[in-house]
């Protein structure tokens, strides 16, 4: 029988390992990028999961809120990294501190 | 039964792929697990009854976000192998961060299913289920109740749609049309046009 707590499990070692993966691939800004979205699709698992199991569709509706400002993220994200892949010709995140002029 | 064998089925490989995400040593390999983890979870969230979110979820990011991953990471010219450079000395602290993490999760889990802390009883405010399917509620309730804040994630998407142009629109300087305010204002219908009387079988000399 499948119950909630599987969902919560799931979606809570999808969360871990986007985290993990912003700390393994440090200098990689399109894997972080990515790891980042990962961990928004743990949200929004645990989100329908709740959703569904307390018969509220508040959650699926806030589901695709999330799912909104993901897709405008992982845009504006992409965009500052291929103006910043123009100027300097990497992507390592190591010295983008001189993005602040 | 079928139902057990399809949630174990998705969500193992759902959690296989995000690993692979994170672990792959070519990015490209990385969006295409990406895309296998959004079409596992859209599987997951099928299977609670949440059609459309599903169905959204394999459209956005599948159809656009995944997409867009794999247009910039094939468009850069990127030495990834220099980027690989720190992943094993970054590995310890990375996986003693994910391991307090997983242990808080586990404790809120587990302290969840002993019970739910009681913080009062509910008001009856949630919206009353309408319509005969899943997309036919959720499309009353964003038509409905949630009608202002559908409407701030359209100004949100083309905020972030503006941005980008903004941000990635290298104009050439030659083909540069810039509006001359005080030229256009001075122009007087005297200069701007000629009378001509060109006698038949003339032409007219521009």
């Amino acid at each position: 029988m499948i119950g909630i707590e599987h969902y919560i499990v799931v979606s809570s070692i999808l969360f871990v390992l986007g985290v993990l993966g912003i700390f393994l691939n440090r200098k990689n800004v399109i894997v972080i990028l990515m790891a980042i979205e990962l961990i928004l699709l743990a949200v929004n698992i645990n989100l329908v999961a709740f959703s569904a199991f307390l018969g509220d569709l508040t959650g699926q509706v806030f589901a695709m809120f999330v799912l909104t400002v993901a897709a405008a993220e992982a845009a504006i994200g992409l965009a500052i990294l291929v103006i910043y892949f123009r100027r300097r010709g990497t992507i390592a995140v190591d010295d983008i501190n001189r993005m602040k002029g | 039964m079928i139902h057990t064998l399809a949630f174990y089925l998705f969500a193992v490989l759902v959690i296989a792929s995000g690993a692979m995400v994170v672990l792959a040593r070519n990015p490209v390999h990385s969006v295409l697990w990406l895309i296998l983890a959004f079409f596992n979870a859209a599987g997951l969230m099928v299977l609670v009854g949440a059609e459309f979110i599903a169905m959204l979820l394999v459209i956005v990011y599948v159809g656009a976000v995944a997409v867009l991953f794999l247009f910039v990471v094939m468009m850069l010219n990127i030495d990834f192998a220099e980027l690989r450079a720190g992943f094993i000395r970054n590995a310890p602290l990375g996986a003693v961060i994910a391991l307090i993490l997983l242990a808080e999760l586990v404790l809120g889990v587990g302290a969840y299913r002993v019970g739910i802390i009681e913080l009062g009883t509910p008001d009856g405010s949630a919206a009353p289920l309408l319509g005969e399917s899943n997309i036919e509620n959720i499309g009353a309730l964003l038509y409905g109740r949630y009608l202002f804040l559908f409407e701030m994630a359209g100004i949100i998407l083309l905020v972030a749609m503006i941005g980008a142009i903004v941000l990635t629109h290298r104009e050439s300087r030659a083909h540069r049309a810039h509006q001359n305010i005080g030229k256009q204002v001075a122009r007087r219908p005297d200069d701007a046009t000629e009378m001509k009387r060109p006698e038949v079988g003339q032409g007219v000399e521009l």
